[in-house]
């Protein structure tokens, strides 16, 4: 369903994403994890059209989303690390305009927004302003909007970021039954361990823009001799700490946490 | 088609639930308008020009319409990390819709504000010179939302971080208000700010609203129009080209 070939992206001089190569099933959970700039996020926008691959290249349900990109579009749903809601409007409608945009056709769009909003225990505050939301609700309505149209594939970029365990738990109990019921593939990016752990079937490693390991949380386990998978991680990638400049994208998050937006 | 309605939609829904926001927003032109409008009257019309509050209303109007269009526009900035763009773009629809649903959106809430400061500006005594002024008035409150908002979707789309903002403010949007004839006649300047003056696009839409308001007019209706139309044009290249190469 997924399938990347040395996919390679600089800026400039820095080499964000040095040749990775993964391949995903369909129906799988597959696991990004790395510690900060490793290339999680360059990788995953790079599958979902935002970003254009140096080198290397992207197989998305048989299509290729440089050369397809609205086709492939279609095919996936995306929840970004960042909030893409719109505060001033409501949950129904949040869920109206992603129909829209994804055309969903209109007969089912009706059924389907209030099939996952019931899903997601959104339903009740579906005429209620998006801005009123706590973090977990939030997220549970993105991740429930990313479902709307029917993906074949779900990318989830550090999904439970700043959650509570129950929701947490909550989250992803929903999102597994979906991936049941719907066969619906996810990819997801973290650095919770137990998540990746208990959530994905196949994990792969990535740092410095590189895959260092790639397999089962059983796998990975018995190749580092570690009793978790928090030992197999830090015995692949080091316990040093990353620094990083921060970027445009971090002050504007610090200036909207000051702002009061809730995660 | 549905996509661009949706959006255009979004902009209005956003503006009518913003009820506080309405209501502050109205502060700046009222200022403008009691203090000045009543400050310089005795000067202005000392000097023979006439009641300086009909003079100044229009300019108050073509005011309101320039700073919410451009604010739309720039809001755009927040809204690629934060908010709902990030969602839109990624999604399988062309960029041109959906910046062609976020223009129309933004300029029509301007041209709303703009309304709503024309009913503040007949409580302060302003008269039009006629109720068929009207419509006209909004045929060029139009054109500079639409010049405006595409040069706003230009700007937030290029910029990268919020400190831009602050410069934009005070070496773009601010100098295109004062030099536009909002606040003083064209007519008799001093070469240099005559000149200065004559390439603002503001300068033809306030010229526009006062003609269609109070029939006085420095460069004529028909220059205004044929002006704003092609800003309006080469903005709306400049901006949906700068919009489609955004990378999130």
């Amino acid at each position: 369903m997924i399938k990347a070939t040395d996919l390679v992206k600089t800026f400039g001089d820095f080499t964000a994403v040095n040749g990775v190569s993964f391949e995903v099933q369909k129906g799988e959970i597959f696991a990004f994890l790395g510690p900060n700039g490793a290339g999680k996020t360059t990788t995953i926008k790079m599958l979902t059209t935002l970003l254009k691959p140096t080198s290397g290249h992207i197989q998305l349900d048989g299509l290729d989303p440089t050369v397809q990109q609205n086709e492939a579009r279609r095919r996936f749903g995306i929840v970004f690390q960042d909030p893409s809601l719109d505060g001033e409007l409501t949950a129904y409608e949040n869920m109206d305009i992603h129909a829209v945009l994804y055309h969903v056709p209109r007969r089912v769009r009706a059924e389907r927004i209030e099939f996952l909003l019931n899903t997601f225990e959104l339903w009740v505050r579906r005429k209620d302003l998006v801005k009123t939301f706590s973090g977990g609700m939030k997220r549970r309505l993105e991740i429930a909007r990313g479902f709307l149209h029917t993906p074949k594939i779900l990318f989830l970029d550090e999904p439970t970021l700043g959650l509570d365990p129950q929701s947490r738990n909550q989250l992803w109990t929903e999102v597994k039954n979906l991936n049941q019921s719907e066969g619906v593939t996810v990819f997801l990016t973290t650095h919770y361990m137990d998540e990746a752990d208990r959530v994905a079937e196949r994990i792969a490693i990535i740092d410095h823009g590189r895959i260092v390991a790639q397999g089962s949380s059983q796998q990975l386990k018995e190749q580092t001799s570690s009793e978790s998978l928090e030992g197999a991680f830090l015995a692949l990638t080091g316990s040093s700490i990353r620094d990083e400049k921060a970027s445009s994208a971090d002050q504007l998050r610090q200036m909207a946490r000051m702002w009061g937006s809730k995660r | 088609m549905t996509a661009i309605y949706i959006l255009w939609l979004r902009e209005l829904k956003r503006y009518v639930r913003s009820r506080a926001q309405i209501v502050a927003s109205l502060g700046q032109p009222l200022l403008y308008l009691l203090a000045l409008g009543f400050g310089l009257e005795p000067v202005f019309r000392k000097a023979g020009n006439g009641s300086y509050m009909q003079f100044v209303a229009p300019g108050v109007i073509g005011m309101t319409v320039l700073f919410s269009s451009i604010f739309s526009g720039i809001g755009l900035l927040w809204d690629r990390q934060f908010g709902f763009l990030k969602e839109t773009l990624v999604a399988p629809v062309p960029r041109i819709r959906i910046m062609t649903g976020k223009a129309l959106g933004g300029a029509t809430v301007a041209i709303l504000q703009g309304l709503l400061v024309v009913i503040v500006c007949l409580l302060v005594g302003f008269r039009p010179r006629s109720v068929a002024a009207i419509p006209i008035a909004i045929v060029f409150m139009a054109l500079i939302a639409t010049v405006f908002a595409s040069l706003g979707i230009a700007i937030g789309s290029k910029l990268e971080n919020m400190q831009g903002f602050q410069l934009i403010m005070n070496f773009l949007v601010m100098p295109i208000f004062f030099l536009s004839g909002a606040l003083f006649p064209l007519a008799n300047l001093p070469r240099p700010l005559a000149a200065v003056t004559s390439l603002d696009p503001l300068s033809y839409g306030i010229d526009g609203l006062r003609a269609a308001l109070i029939g006085t007019s420095q460069f004529g209706i028909t220059t205004d129009i044929l002006i704003l139309c092609c800003v309006a044009i080469l903005l709306m290249a400049l901006g949906s080209y700068f919009f489609s190469k955004i990378q999130l």
